[in-house]
């Protein structure tokens, strides 16, 4: 039941995609993000789709996959569009009641409506085509420079990792303990609100025990296999750019200079 | 009341790269009052199949049927399946929560509604049959060594007072004393009530000593489900998928080979010793 949740879930696939350096796919969802931003047009946007569209054809992960995390966001985007399409001022198109829809409200719920949904699904391409390992290793290596201001990199990026290797172990710990009390007849779906969070409670301490005894478990192991932070360790497989990657490096010059050039001529 | 599986599958994350079949066509009975024992190596579907005889899991397709009614018909009531099939999991006092150790056990009959005299009388009972006396009843489950802590949770599903009684490893990660001990408390519960209990286990000598049946799943599907003299007569089978006989079973096997005419089918130290025993005295009495 819990496990639907697709935030940092790994697809495993033998794709291009897959096969890049995490600090290139890292780069790139971060300048796509950004992109989304920067050009207000519709011919951009029609850009980004396509661009987006080849990139999840390559990464050769289901589509619904992708979708699956745009779920979590549901609300907020309807809340969004809501607010964007009703509140703001300008030329009336449509009047219901006391609201009225305008020409820019209609507009900016529009951008907002496909930013936010690319913004997921641009993330998710990432989190599916890289596991947790890789991605906290490419922002370790790419926020390296970072150390020279006495920002602890290596430190956060370890924190990073194991509370990432947590989640599945939480969230598989959580389903068995909710199975346990159920069977000693717990009922986590009926009542109100206050039920429901009562309902919780057989759930939640030993959860939290487990997650406590688990923390200290794995602290002495690492200690015990001299684990001593981030100072002059190596590692088994270090990141290196491909050729692949400078060609995706150079694929998204070219995406972005696509996005400049489709908002100056088609200018809408 | 007797449990019945029929074409039982069960598919983990269907659709997905990580899909497993995990259940295949399980056909199962379970009559009143057996001792049954589920031995299978890790993976093989075990934890799986007992999930679903208490409705936890939804097979993928095929029924489950209780007391001759199937529980995935609408409107069954699987909270009073739960109670009635009690399932103690892997490890369960990681499920314990309260304060005390007897509010903890009073948890599952509050939930199915009983009176508070009945909830309290239901747990003083559980925590004597698990030999837990009123000195534990206020502690916190906290303070108990892992044997205790085990009882305690068991307590937990006792006091629902199930028709069958499912224990998933139960003996897991104790010391031989206190595996023991618990296994003993089983067995005379299932003497006393006549329940019918169901040990799920990876250790043959635990399952030989006290069950009238074993089932040997592999891969997701029943590969054997005998009598335990029946089961170890395939003991090179049983290697073959992970799993031993007893180690009795080897030495009478040796002895055997070594021109000793004795029984092979003891499973059981005592069995064994009485064979060789008796095989001696024949050997005296012809000399």
């Amino acid at each position: 039941m819990i496990r639907e949740i697709t935030i940092g879930q790994y697809y495993p696939a033998d794709s291009v995609i897959h096969r890049l350096d995490p600090r290139t796919k890292l780069a790139g969802t971060l300048v796509f993000i950004l992109s989304l931003f920067l050009f207000r047009s519709y011919a951009a946007y029609l850009v980004a789709t396509v661009f987006l569209a080849c990139v999840i054809r390559a990464s050769k992960v289901p589509f619904r996959f992708m979708v699956r995390g745009m779920k979590a966001i549901v609300v907020l985007l309807m809340i969004t569009v809501l607010f964007n399409m009703f509140l703001t001022p300008g030329e009336p198109l449509v009047k219901l009641w006391k609201l009225t829809i305008t020409r820019e409200g209609l507009e900016l719920a529009i951008f907002m409506a496909i930013r936010l949904s690319y913004l997921i699904i641009g993330s998710s391409v990432m989190t599916l085509t890289t596991t947790p390992n890789q991605l906290t290793d490419g922002l370790e290596k790419g926020l390296r420079p970072l150390n020279k201001i006495h920002v602890p990199v290596h430190d956060v990026a370890m924190i990073m990792s194991i509370a990432l290797r947590f989640i599945p172990i939480l969230l598989e710990e959580t389903d068995k303990i909710m199975k346990a009390q159920m069977a000693r007849g717990a009922d986590f779906e009926s009542g109100g609100v206050v039920q429901k969070a009562k309902s919780m409670v057989p759930l939640l301490v030993p959860l939290f025990i487990s997650a406590f005894r688990r923390a200290n478990d794995l602290a002495m192991a690492m200690e015990a296999r001299g684990y001593h932070g981030g100072e002059g360790r190596t590692k088994m497989r270090p990141l290196q750019y491909q050729k692949r990657d400078r060609i995706a490096y150079l694929t998204l010059v070219v995406y972005l200079l696509a996005m400049f050039a489709a908002k100056r001529i088609a200018g809408f | 009341m007797p449990i019945r599986t029929e074409h039982l599958n069960y598919i983990y994350n269907p659709g997905t790269a990580y899909e497993k079949q995990a259940l295949s066509d399980i056909d199962l009975e379970l009559p009143d009052g057996q001792f049954v024992g589920i031995i299978g190596h890790t993976g093989s579907g075990k934890s799986t199949l007992i999930q679903h005889l208490n409705g936890l899991v939804r097979a993928t397709s095929g029924t489950v049927w209780y007391n001759g009614e199937d529980i995935y018909r609408e409107g069954y009531s699987m909270k009073e399946l739960r109670s009635k099939v009690g399932l103690v999991f892997q490890y369960p006092e990681y499920q314990l929560f309260e304060v005390d150790v007897f509010t903890d056990v009073c948890f599952g009959p509050k939930n199915l509604g009983l009176s508070k005299e009945e909830t309290e009388a239901r747990a003083s009972e559980a925590l004597r049959q698990v030999g837990l006396g009123e000195e534990y009843y206020k502690k916190s489950p906290f303070e108990l060594s892992g044997g205790q802590k085990r009882r305690a949770a068991i307590a937990g599903i006792l006091a629902m007072q199930p028709e069958v009684l499912i224990l998933d490893e139960p003996t897991a990660g104790l010391d031989p004393h206190g595996r023991d001990e618990i296994l003993d408390q089983i067995q005379k519960l299932h003497r006393e009530r006549g329940i019918t209990v169901v040990l799920v286990s990876h250790s043959m000598e635990d399952i030989a000593r006290y069950v009238e049946r074993i089932i040997v799943m592999e891969k997701g599907r029943v590969r054997f489900d005998d009598t335990p003299k029946k089961v170890f007569e395939h003991y090179r089978e049983l290697e073959q998928i992970g799993l031993a006989a007893p180690q009795v079973t080897y030495v009478m096997q040796t002895l055997r080979g070594a021109g000793m005419d004795i029984d092979l089918a003891a499973t059981t130290v005592e069995e064994a010793k009485a064979s060789i025993l008796n095989y001696f005295q024949k050997k005296a009495q012809e000399g």
